[in-house]
């Protein structure tokens, strides 16, 4: 039986039917399985203000074998990006997320893409998370046409409004307000819908923060703020940055809620509960206990601030992806060799998107001027040279 | 939303009956925390909604500018055209009375600076109107520099611009008074100025014509440069700090595109260049008089006071 391929990819080849094992043919698919299995986390939620949710965590054969390739997928890209950044074929800011995909995998489990997500600078994962396709991420990396904001934004600014993904932001914070303002449409709208506003340990201490939160939490807005602490923010340690690093804590009249970040389980089980209070209740937060092996950008080798040591510990002892092959293969859902099949596989895929991405070309120099309004009527705008390069703007 | 546009009725009474009329769901109270309900008006605008954002003035933008620039203007482009911010930010702009420094700030040339905003400043009622209408059913983002003495002047106002739907072009400058021998250009309040000063003028034999910009960007250049073209002398009147100012740009705008046509160097006449002091007499030194006004277009017509 073969393993089919949950992911909507197009890059895939014809399916091969591998040789029938035995034991194979007395399982059903795993890629269809929807029995009903329960999990228990092995760490338990901290609440602030709330009742936790339980530990036991509802999920399927078919759920697990998703998060394994949807998270499988986000680390081979972000590992990809880091080579094509030092290939300097990706320039400028690249910031990844490598060790952080529960966080995407889970909460995209928890909701549907009616809820919006909004993020800040590293937004790779999250944009796949949301139906991007590895296409549109290399080629936007590289700035090319196909990229999913057409090469005109770059690493930290993707978008996907059809998903409700609204970036993709580089201002530490400011996403906050932003993603209040999304929920506050959601509610107005009667949308029964939520917006999760993801920030870092470092964002946890923006005044913004606090203002967005103190007025969403006057107007009982859908707003669940997120906070993925890497206990990092840039080079500096959160306990030298936060007076309070207990970050569920810091909403103070708004509950909050502590979450083993690199257990997609646990992540989709907060997120849901969130949901669930935000709708009735008004905001909480989320703190994810994530980590990222990378250093904060591709310009820090992240061992400054930090032990190789520590590094290596979190990868031994936590990693999201091999949780769940554990768990996969403790629970006798697959065998080793589908789940590295599965990884070869979302090797090619990655490869054949960059490969794609690289044939596309670079803007035309008429984008120079498209879109810095939604209406531009006739405009003039200019180049360096005014006297060289004018446009009127569509 | 904005501080205190409902239950008080608005600062300076602009929103004065919109929390009855249309209610608590759509004139929002906020807490004084401008980056906060910024960005929160911001976010429903990429969500679909069309908030207005009231600064109670203008200096407190300041506190929010984040939000305008990176988080508004600026998303259309980054997003190739996926994002669209239809949001409108106004309040009052520029010097009142005996306020002091810190509450007399024109933004006009910083705002006006940025590719992605629209910047409008209304002076007369059916500016008001025209362009706040406009502003709001424009898909991006909009700053509307109003002005707080002219809240309390009054204008005539025509059938027209009574009509419901009444909507002004949104980069369309107004000729409010025709003239042969020298332009005149200015916004807000001073348009106000302006026209005395070309009363003075014509009765001393100088017609002067008077350009209300009424948008700062897009500028018309196009009816700048026309004007000129016409009357070969230029003086730009605004309130904004005159290093950078919007005279700065419309010089630079008539030198490049109408240099043989002017017969004298461009005049700015613009707030003086120190923060506003608040004793009476400092503060009218540190604000444009329309004596400032007539002195100047004297000066391009070569004749001394």
């Amino acid at each position: 039986m073969v393993l089919s391929r949950v992911s909507t990819s197009s890059s895939c080849s014809a399916a091969v039917l591998k040789p029938l094992a035995t034991a194979l043919s007395l399982r059903r698919s795993i890629s269809t399985d929807t029995t009903p299995l329960t999990i228990e986390t092995s760490v338990p939620f901290t609440s602030h203000q709330c009742e936790p949710p339980s530990r036991s965590v509802e999920t399927t054969p078919k759920e697990l074998l998703s998060f394994f390739h949807d998270m499988a997928r986000m680390r081979r890209m972000e590992i990809a990006a880091d080579s094509l950044y030092k290939s300097k074929l990706i320039r400028g800011f690249c910031h990844l997320y490598d060790g952080q995909e529960a966080v995407a995998v889970g909460m995209e489990a928890a909701i549907t893409k009616k809820d919006c997500i909004i993020t800040a600078y590293r937004d790779h994962c999250t944009f796949l998370g949301r139906g991007g396709t590895l296409l549109e991420i290399f080629g936007e990396l590289m700035g090319r046409q196909v990229g999913c904001s057409k090469g005109k934004g770059g690493s930290m600014h993707f978008y996907k409004k059809d998903a409700n993904f609204y970036g993709g932001h580089g201002i530490v914070g400011a996403q906050i307000p932003l993603g209040c303002g999304l929920a506050f449409a959601q509610k107005y709208s009667k949308d029964e819908t939520v917006t999760f506003a993801m920030y870092g340990d470092g964002a946890a201490n923006q005044g913004q923060l606090f203002e967005a939160l103190n007025i969403a939490a006057l107007w009982d807005l859908p707003a669940i703020l997120v906070c993925e602490n890497n206990h990092y923010g840039m080079g500096t340690a959160e306990w030298r940055a936060a007076k309070s690093p207990a970050y569920y804590k810091r909403g103070d009249y708004a509950p909050g809620l502590k979450v083993d970040g690199m257990d997609a389980l646990a992540v989709k089980q907060a997120c849901k509960f969130a949901k669930e209070h935000a709708l009735k209740n008004g905001p909480i937060i989320l703190e994810m206990d994530t980590y990222r092996y990378h250093g904060h950008s591709m310009s820090d080798p992240g061992s400054t601030y930090r032990t190789r040591d520590e590094i290596s510990g979190v990868r031994q002892e936590r990693d999201p992806v091999e949780r769940v092959r554990k768990l996969i293969l403790t629970h006798d859902l697959a065998t080793e060799k589908e789940l590295k099949d599965i990884e070869k596989e979302v090797r090619k895929e990655v490869d054949d998107a960059i490969a794609q991405a690289k044939e596309s070309p670079m803007p035309e120099p008429s984008e120079l001027f498209t879109n810095v309004y939604s209406k531009g009527m006739g405009v003039e705008s200019f180049g360096a040279d005014r006297k060289e390069v004018r446009a009127t703007l569509p | 939303m904005g501080e205190e546009v409902g239950e008080y009725q608005g600062a300076y009474k602009i929103t004065k009956g919109l929390l009855e009329k249309y209610g608590p769901e759509r004139v929002l109270d906020t807490p004084i925390t401008e980056a906060g309900f910024a960005g929160i008006g911001v976010g429903a605008a990429y969500w679909g909604l069309r908030p207005v954002v009231e600064f109670m003035t203008f200096n407190f933008s300041m506190q929010a500018i984040d939000h305008i620039i990176n988080s508004a203007a600026k998303s259309s482009y980054m997003s190739a055209g996926q994002i669209s911010v239809p949001v409108v930010f106004r309040g009052a702009n520029g010097a009142a009375a005996g306020v002091g420094a810190q509450h007399s700030q024109c933004y006009a040339a910083w705002y006006g600076s940025c590719p992605g905003l629209k910047v409008l400043t209304p002076y007369s009622s059916e500016d008001a109107r025209g362009l706040l209408k406009a502003a709001i059913r424009d898909p991006d983002p909009v700053v509307f520099l109003e002005n707080e003495l002219l809240y309390g002047e009054s204008f005539p106002v025509s059938a027209e611009a009574l009509d419901s739907s009444f909507c002004l072009p949104i980069g369309k400058a107004k000729i409010e008074r025709e003239g042969k021998d020298v332009t005149i250009t200015a916004f807000s309040k001073l348009v106000g100025h302006a026209l005395k000063a070309a009363d003075i003028l014509a009765k001393e034999g100088i017609s002067a014509e008077v350009i209300n910009l009424r948008s700062i960007r897009p500028l018309d250049r196009a009816t700048i440069n026309a004007s000129v073209r016409k009357t070969s002398r230029l003086v730009t009147v605004e309130e904004v700090f005159p290093q950078h100012g919007v005279g700065a740009e419309i010089c630079a705008s008539v030198v490049e595109e109408s240099f043989d046509y002017l017969d004298a160097p461009v005049e700015r006449i613009a707030g003086a260049d120190v923060p506003m002091p608040y004793a009476a007499n400092l503060e009218r030194m540190a604000v444009p008089q329309v004596e400032d006004i007539v002195r100047a277009a004297k000066r391009t017509c070569f004749r001394s006071r």
